[in-house]
C-alpha cells in the first residue's frame, strides 16, 4: 500500500480503534489507572478527544491562518455556560440548548472578530486577550448568581437525556466526546481543502500579496474567526455534558495559553498534529496531576518533589523544549523524518511548494512585529 | 594566488539570498580591489542591495564572502554577527539613508561612534557645516539631503576600509547630488568604496570598476570607464544610455 | 469629595503599579518586538523575593531599614532571574519574535507553578512596614499612606527612566534600537547587550511592583503577576506600544477608570470599561495614545 492511502486511512483506523475501545478491557498499567474501559479512564480519553478537538479548532486560527489570538477561550466557556444556562436556568431541552448555544457561538466571535481583526499582529493578540478577560470577570463576577462565580456551576440533569447522566453512562459520554472530535476534524479537512483554506493559508504567508489579487483578508479572517469560535463553543457543550457543569476554569487566559501549548506541542498548521497536541496535553496534566499525589513522588527529597508536584511546571518547561529543540511540534518532527527516509529512497526531498506541516510558525514569525503602535509609521526593521 | 599580488579587499563567491520564498542572489561572484570606487549597478530588482545586505549580514546568506581587514588578515564574513562585521572596519549608507529620526543630529553621529575606531567629528563638520549648526535638531525633521549628509557623516566618522554606499543621491536635487558626490569623491582618496548608483553621471565622476548584476548574478565585471564608453553594452546591461545620466 | 479625593489616589496608585510592570514590558516590546508573557512571573518572584528575605535574610525584616533591605533582596532576584532568562532562552531564538513569545509563555506557566510547589497556592501574608501602615487626611479623606508610597516610587522610577534613556549611551542605544534596530547593529552596536539590559531592567521594575502590590495588598499569591499582567498588558498597548511617557500615561488613565467605574457602576465594571478603553482606542487611534518612544 502506498504512502498516500496509508495517510488517507490513517484516520478511519484510528477512529475504528477509538470507536471500540470501550469494549476492552485491557489493563495497561502506567498509563491508565484502570481498564479501558472503566468509568474513570473513559472519563480521561474523553477529555483528551475533546480538547484534541478544541485544539484543532485553534489551530485553524493560529496555525491555518497564522492568526495569533490569546483569547480561544473566550467561545469554549461562552458553549460551556450558554448550553448549561439554558438548560438549568431557563429548563430549555437539551436540543433547544445546542441550537441557541450555536447561536452565541456564531454571534459572539462574529462581534468580537469583527473588532479585533481591524487590526494585526501584537494589536489583535491584546484585544483578543483581553475580550477573553471580560469573560472571565463577567464569570467570577456571577451576575444575579447566573454563572456561579468562583465555584463554577453544576448543570441540572432534568433536561437531559438520561443516556448522558451518570457514572454508569461515561462511554456514551466517550462516543459524544469521539463524535464531536470527528465532526470538527471533518469540517477541519473539509474547509482547509477549500478555496477558502486555501486563501487562509495565502493570507498566513503573505497577506499582503492575498490583498493584491483583489481579495479581502478581512472577510476570510472574520469567517476562519467565527468557524473556530463555533467548533470550541461546540466543544464546550460536550464538555459541561462530561464534567456535568462549567468551571471558571476554562475563561481564564491561562486556558487559552494552555490551546496555544497543544497546539504548538503537536504541530501548528498540521491538523492530525493538533489534535495529537490537544490529547496529549491533557493527558500528561491529568496524568500529572495523579502521580504529583502518589506515593512514589511523595517519598522523593524535597528538591524533586516539589516541582514534580506541579503538572504546570512541567508542562511549561516541556513546552519550552518542544519550542527549542522541536520546531514544527510532533507533526513537523514526523515530516522530516519522512523527507530523510524518502531521501534515502533516492526520491528528490520535496522543495518549497507546500508548507511542511506544522512549520507555520516560523511562517507567523514575522507578522507578530508589525503590530499597532508600530504601524504607526516608524520603519522598524528597515535596513 | 601569484605571489605579490594583493588580495582583494572583499571577495564573494557563488552567494545565494532566499528570502520568503523568493530566490534574490542566485551564485553572485565578485571582488572589490582595495582603492577605488566599484560601481555597483544593475537594473531595478536586480539585487544590488541584497548584495550589499548580505555582506553585512543584514540578509540570511550562503556562499564565501571574505574581507580582508587592514592587517591583511582575511575574515570569513558569512555567518557573522553585523555588529562584528561592521567592527572590522566596514561603513554602511543605507538606500533609505535610515538616520533616526527620533535622535538629534548629534545624538546619531554619537551613536555612530565605534569604541574600536578614532573618531572625526572635525573632519565631519568641516564637510558639513550645516550639520554643526543642526546638531541639537531631530533628524527627522531634516530635508532629505540634510539626512543624506548625516547618513554619510555616520561613514566618515570611524576610520574605515570599505564603505557600502546604497544610492546616496537617490531622490536629490542636482546640486545636492553634486554636492554627495564631491564629498564621496574626496572619501574615495582615502577609503575604498562600493557604490550602489544609478546616477551614470556620479558613477562616471567617481568609478574606477564596475560590476552589474541582473537577475541575482553577476553580469559584467571590468574597468568602469570602459563600460561607459560604450553606450550599446550599457544600455544592453542596464537599459539606459550613459549619456542620458538620469535615474533609470 | 473625600470620595472622589480617595479613588484619585487609590487609582493612582493602581496606576503605579501598572506602570512599573507595563514600563518594563513596554521597553522590551519596543525594542525586542517580544511581548514578554513572563513579566508576570517576574512579579510573582519580586514579591516571594521580599517576602522570603523579611523573614530568613539576617538584617533584613518586615519594617523600616530591614524591609528596604528585603525589598531590594527581592529586587535583585527578579533582576537576575529576568537577565538570566533573556540570556539563556531569549537570546539564542534571536529575531524569531513567535518562537521568544512561546518561550514567555511557556516561562510564564512554568515559573509560577514552581513558585505555588514551593510555597503553595494560598495566599501569605505580606510584611507592611510602618510608613504605609497610617492614613493620612487630605481635603477630608483619610488616604491610606501606601498609596503615596506606590505613587513616589512610580514617580522616582519615570524620572529615572527618562534620564537614563536621554543621558546615557544605552539609553541612546536603546531609544535607536525602537526605531530601527538593524540600523543599530549596522552601526556595529551589539544591540544584544541592550536586549539583556532591558530585560533586567524590566525584571527590576516588575519585582519592585511585586513587592509593593504585596504592601498595598497586604498578601500575596502565586498568580497575582499573570492577573495583573493583563492589564499592565492593556496599558502597554493604550500608550502605543513602546513609549515610556505614553505607557505612564496610559497607567494613570487606566487606573483611574477603573477606580471610578469599580465604585460608582458596580464592582467588575471597572475591569470591563478598561477592555472597552483599549477597544475604542485601537479602533479610533490604531497607534495608542503615542507612537513615539520616551
Amino acid at each position: 500500500m502506498n504512502r498516500k492511502n496509508l495517510g488517507r486511512l490513517g484516520p478511519l483506523v484510528v477512529f475504528v480503534v477509538l470507536a471500540l475501545l470501550p469494549y476492552s478491557t485491557l489493563q495497561i498499567p502506567g498509563l491508565f489507572d484502570g481498564v479501558l474501559n472503566s468509568p474513570g479512564t473513559l472519563q480521561l480519553l474523553a477529555l483528551c478527544l475533546i480538547f484534541g478537538g478544541v485544539a484543532l479548532s485553534y489551530d485553524l486560527l493560529f496555525g491555518f491562518t497564522g492568526l495569533l489570538s490569546f483569547g480561544h477561550a473566550l467561545y469554549f466557556a461562552a458553549g460551556t455556560y450558554a448550553a448549561n444556562l439554558a438548560l438549568t436556568e431557563f429548563g430549555l431541552g437539551l436540543g433547544t440548548a445546542v441550537a441557541l448555544t450555536t447561536a452565541v457561538g456564531v454571534l459572539l466571535p462574529l462581534v468580537v472578530g469583527a473588532v479585533a481583526l481591524r487590526v494585526e499582529g501584537i494589536a489583535f493578540a491584546m484585544v483578543t486577550l483581553a475580550t477573553a478577560q471580560v469573560g472571565s470577570i463577567i464569570v467570577l463576577q456571577d451576575p444575579g448568581g447566573l454563572t456561579g462565580g468562583e465555584e463554577g456551576l453544576a448543570v441540572s440533569r432534568e433536561p437531559i437525556p438520561d443516556v448522558f447522566v451518570g457514572v454508569f453512562n461515561t462511554v456514551n459520554k466517550y462516543w459524544l466526546a469521539l463524535a464531536y472530535l470527528v465532526f470538527v476534524y471533518v469540517v477541519a479537512a473539509w474547509v482547509t481543502s477549500s478555496r477558502a483554506g486555501r486563501v487562509w493559508q495565502a493570507i498566513r504567508e503573505n497577506e499582503r500579496r492575498v490583498e493584491v489579487l483583489g481579495m479581502q483578508p478581512y472577510r476570510f479572517k472574520l469567517l476562519v474567526f467565527v468557524l473556530a469560535g463555533l467548533l470550541a463553543a461546540l466543544g464546550g457543550v460536550v464538555h459541561l455534558l462530561l464534567l456535568g457543569g462549567s468551571t471558571p476554569r476554562v475563561t481564564t487566559a491561562d486556558f487559552t495559553l494552555g490551546l496555544l501549548i497543544m497546539v504548538v506541542l503537536g504541530g501548528a498548521g498540521s491538523r492530525w498534529g493538533a489534535v495529537l497536541g490537544g490529547v496529549l496535553y491533557t493527558y500528561l496534566d491529568s496524568r500529572l496531576t495523579d502521580l504529583a499525589q502518589s506515593p512514589a513522588v511523595q517519598d522523593l527529597p524535597a528538591w524533586l518533589r516539589v516541582p514534580l508536584s506541579e503538572p504546570l511546571f512541567l508542562l511549561g518547561t516541556l513546552f519550552i523544549l518542544v519550542v527549542f529543540f522541536v520546531p514544527g511540534g510532533i507533526a513537523g518532527l514526523v515530516a522530516r523524518l519522512q523527507e530523510r527516509r524518502a531521501g534515502r529512497r533516492s526520491a528528490p526531498p520535496p522543495t518549497g511548494g507546500t508548507a511542511v506541516p506544522g512549520r507555520a510558525v516560523e511562517q507567523v514569525r514575522d507578522r507578530a512585529a508589525r503590530g499597532v503602535g508600530v504601524g504607526a509609521g516608524q520603519p522598524r526593521d528597515g535596513a | 594566488m601569484i605571489e605579490g599580488s594583493p588580495p582583494p579587499l572583499l571577495r564573494m563567491a557563488d552567494v545565494h539570498v532566499r528570502l520568503s520564498g523568493s530566490h534574490i542572489l542566485q551564485g553572485v561572484d565578485l571582488t572589490v580591489r582595495r582603492g577605488g570606487v566599484t560601481a555597483l549597478l544593475g537594473r531595478n530588482g536586480a539585487g544590488k542591495t541584497t548584495t550589499v545586505k548580505s555582506v553585512l549580514g543584514l540578509v540570511p546568506s550562503t556562499g564565501t564572502i571574505e574581507f580582508t581587514g587592514g592587517d591583511g588578515r582575511a575574515h570569513t564574513l558569512s555567518g557573522r554577527r553585523t555588529h562584528d562585521v561592521v567592527r572590522l572596519g566596514i561603513g554602511y549608507a543605507p538606500e533609505d539613508r535610515e538616520v533616526f529620526g527620533g535622535l538629534t543630529v548629534a545624538e546619531n553621529l554619537t551613536l555612530a561612534e565605534r569604541r574600536d575606531s578614532a573618531h572625526h567629528h572635525d573632519r565631519v563638520y568641516e564637510l558639513f557645516p550645516e550639520l554643526k549648526a543642526r546638531s541639537r535638531q531631530l533628524a527627522g525633521t531634516l530635508s532629505g539631503g540634510q539626512q543624506q549628509m548625516v547618513a554619510i557623516a555616520r561613514l566618515l566618522l570611524n576610520d574605515n576600509q570599505l564603505l557600502l554606499v546604497d544610492e546616496p543621491t537617490k531622490g536629490l536635487a542636482p546640486l545636492l547630488v553634486a554636492e554627495v558626490a564631491d564629498v564621496l569623491a574626496r572619501a574615495a582618496e582615502e577609503v575604498t568604496i562600493l557604490l550602489v548608483e544609478q546616477n551614470l553621471t556620479v558613477v562616471r565622476r567617481m568609478a574606477t570598476d564596475a560590476v552589474v548584476v541582473d537577475q541575482g548574478q553577476v553580469a559584467w565585471t571590468g574597468s568602469a570607464p570602459e563600460l561607459l564608453a560604450d553606450p550599446d553594452r550599457t544600455r544592453e546591461l542596464l537599459g539606459v544610455a550613459p549619456s542620458g545620466g538620469a535615474h533609470a | 469629595m473625600s470620595t472622589v479625593v480617595l479613588l484619585t489616589i487609590t487609582g493612582l496608585g493602581l496606576a503605579a503599579l501598572y506602570f512599573l510592570v507595563a514600563s518594563g514590558l513596554s521597553l522590551i516590546f519596543g525594542l525586542m518586538g517580544v511581548l514578554n508573557f513572563a513579566h508576570g512571573a517576574f512579579l510573582t518572584i519580586g514579591s516571594y523575593g521580599t517576602w522570603w528575605a523579611a523573614q530568613n535574610l539576617p538584617g533584613a525584616g518586615a519594617t523600616g531599614w530591614g524591609f528596604i533591605y528585603a525589598v531590594a533582596f527581592g529586587v535583585a532576584v527578579g533582576t537576575f532571574v529576568a537577565a538570566l532568562i533573556e540570556l539563556a532562552l531569549i537570546r539564542p531564538l534571536y529575531e524569531r519574535h513567535i518562537e521568544q513569545v512561546l518561550v514567555t509563555v511557556g516561562l510564564s506557566l512554568a515559573l509560577v507553578a514552581l513558585v505555588r510547589a514551593i510555597w503553595g497556592a494560598d495566599p501569605r501574608p505580606f510584611p507592611r512596614p510602618e510608613i504605609a501602615r497610617g492614613t493620612t487626611s487630605i481635603l477630608g479623606a483619610n488616604v491610606p499612606n501606601d498609596r503615596f508610597l506606590l505613587i513616589a516610587t512610580a514617580v522616582v522610577v519615570l524620572v529615572a527612566v527618562l534620564a537614563f534613556l536621554r543621558f546615557t549611551r544605552f539609553g541612546l542605544v536603546i531609544r535607536a534600537g525602537v526605531e530601527n534596530r538593524s540600523m543599530v547593529t549596522a552601526l556595529g552596536i551589539d544591540v544584544r547587550k541592550a536586549f539583556t539590559l532591558v530585560f533586567a531592567i524590566g525584571g527590576a521594575f516588575a519585582a519592585l511592583a511585586g513587592a509593593l502590590g504585596g504592601v498595598y495588598l497586604g498578601s500575596i499569591s502565586p498568580g497575582q503577576g499573570t492577573s495583573l499582567l493583563i492589564f499592565a498588558f492593556i496599558v502597554v498597548v493604550i500608550g502605543g506600544m513602546s513609549s515610556i511617557t505614553g505607557t505612564a500615561m496610559a497607567a494613570v488613565l487606566v487606573g483611574l477608570v477603573q477606580q471610578f467605574a469599580n465604585y460608582y457602576l458596580a464592582s467588575g465594571v471597572g475591569d470591563l470599561s478598561v477592555v472597552l478603553l483599549l477597544a475604542m482606542v485601537l479602533l479610533v487611534r490604531p497607534g495608542g495614545l503615542t507612537a513615539r518612544v520616551a
